[in-house]
């Protein structure tokens, strides 16, 4: 029933396409013990495709779709606008609090809110020592289309695992959705490059922000300018850059230069 | 002149009057009253809804699909807080591995409550030819 769907793997695909899933009974029998294996089979439809009614599927991005097995689909988008989706972790920004919940800006439509007591170690009585401005990553419970999406600096045993007010020192820099899906992938050739450079952190939110600190301000700026010109380079190019890095080519001239160099990359 | 008075239907209804009454009043009075339940439940006229199976789950996350790690990352300990937490996500218990764990753990929670209560299982049959265990007693200091 997925053949429609496995056979445009890789194709690019427009908002209003539409996948009519052949249609198996939909009744079922109850004097067949064994049910059939074709009408069992299930199909994940990811992000960009949604179910419409009785067993369309209409595609609701432009973008390439992309399978995993056994019947993982979804549409891969180039796009920077975050749209909130469930148990996907972001960084926030603390915009406002109010009465027990903090208004947190993770880039959506609307600002989530964050409860108080959804902190390691929070009770009514030891509140969070959260102020207005402060950096959270945190994760999404409720992320619906037309409710206000909610999250948690805590993980369902209660502990925060990297969750939490963060980023003293540090920068906070925008990047496209997609750059941040690939730096997060396993074995990724970005980070592995990364890793060979200086000690730094990175926290990476799946609503394109990413922070970074590094021992000085100008590792930190490099690690950042590094992060932001690997969007757009190839896989051939990307190794050179990082080779000049680690030999300090670009930190022996002086800081106009080397912005300029990054450029010119 | 009283056989010829008639008790009313909700006089007769009364508890206290059932134990007087004769069979066939009393199957009147029942059917009546289920009557009258069954006029005062109302329902909706609506057809027999069919459940139909439902092929396609939807998920609106990038996460499962695209297997993605957890976004916290600290190279060359740079922070080592953060270096533990991504050994910790990286190497998960498995479910194999928790059976395997648990599996061990009822092993050797058995072989304990085994040792405690004498002459247990484990005793018996895992070693047969186990020497008389001398019995601990309380031994009165010399002095």
């Amino acid at each position: 029933m997925e053949s429609c769907l496995k056979g445009r793997v890789g194709e690019v695909l427009l908002p209003g396409d539409v996948f009519r899933l052949a249609r198996t009974e939909t009744t079922i029998s109850l004097s067949d013990p064994e049910p059939d294996p074709l009408r069992t089979q299930k199909v994940v439809c990811g992000p960009g495709l949604r179910r419409d009614g009785d067993h369309v599927v209409v595609s609701c991005k432009s973008g390439v779709l992309k399978h995993k097995q056994p019947n993982m689909y979804w549409v891969d988008s180039q796009q920077r606008r975050y749209v909130p989706a469930k148990g996907e972790s972001v960084i926030g920004i603390i915009t406002a609090k109010s009465g027990d919940v903090f208004k947190v800006d993770v880039g959506g439509s609307e600002q989530a809110s964050l409860s108080y007591l959804a902190f390691e170690g929070a009770t009514k009585r030891n509140r969070p020592n959260v102020q207005v401005g402060d950096l959270v990553y945190a994760q999404l419970i409720i992320a619906n289309k037309d409710m206000e999406p909610e999250l948690v600096c805590i993980d369902s045993s209660g502990r925060a695992n990297g969750m939490g007010v963060f980023g003293a020192g540090g920068l906070l820099f925008k990047v496209s959705l997609g750059l941040v899906r690939r730096l997060l992938t396993p074995q990724n050739e970005i980070v592995k490059g990364l890793e060979k450079l200086f000690p730094c952190e990175l926290v990476l939110g799946m609503n394109g922000r990413v922070w970074v600190r590094a021992a000085t301000v100008q590792k930190t700026l490099i690690v950042a300018n590094l992060l932001e010109s690997s969007e757009n380079m190839t896989a051939q190019q990307r190794p050179i850059l990082f080779k000049r890095v680690a030999d300090g080519n670009l930190q022996i001239k002086k800081e106009g230069g080397r912005e300029r160099d990054m450029e010119s990359e | 002149m009283a056989h010829d008075a008639k008790l009313s239907k909700n006089l007769l209804r009364m508890k206290f009057m059932q134990r007087g009454l004769d069979a066939e009043t009393k199957k009147q009075l029942e059917e009546e009253e289920k009557r009258i339940i069954s006029d005062e439940h109302w329902y909706l006229d609506l057809p027999e809804l069919k459940a139909k199976e439902n092929n396609i789950v939807e998920e609106q996350s990038f996460v499962p699909c695209e297997d993605l790690k957890y976004g916290r990352m600290s190279f060359k300990g740079f922070n080592p807080d953060v270096e533990k937490l991504m050994v910790r996500m990286i190497n998960d218990v498995t479910d194999e591995e928790m059976a395997i764990r648990y599996e061990s753990l009822v092993d050797s929670m058995k072989k304990k409550y085994a040792k405690k209560r004498k002459g247990s299982a484990i005793d018996k049959d895992v070693n047969q030819n186990v020497k008389a265990t001398i019995k601990k007693i309380f031994l009165k200091p010399q002095d």
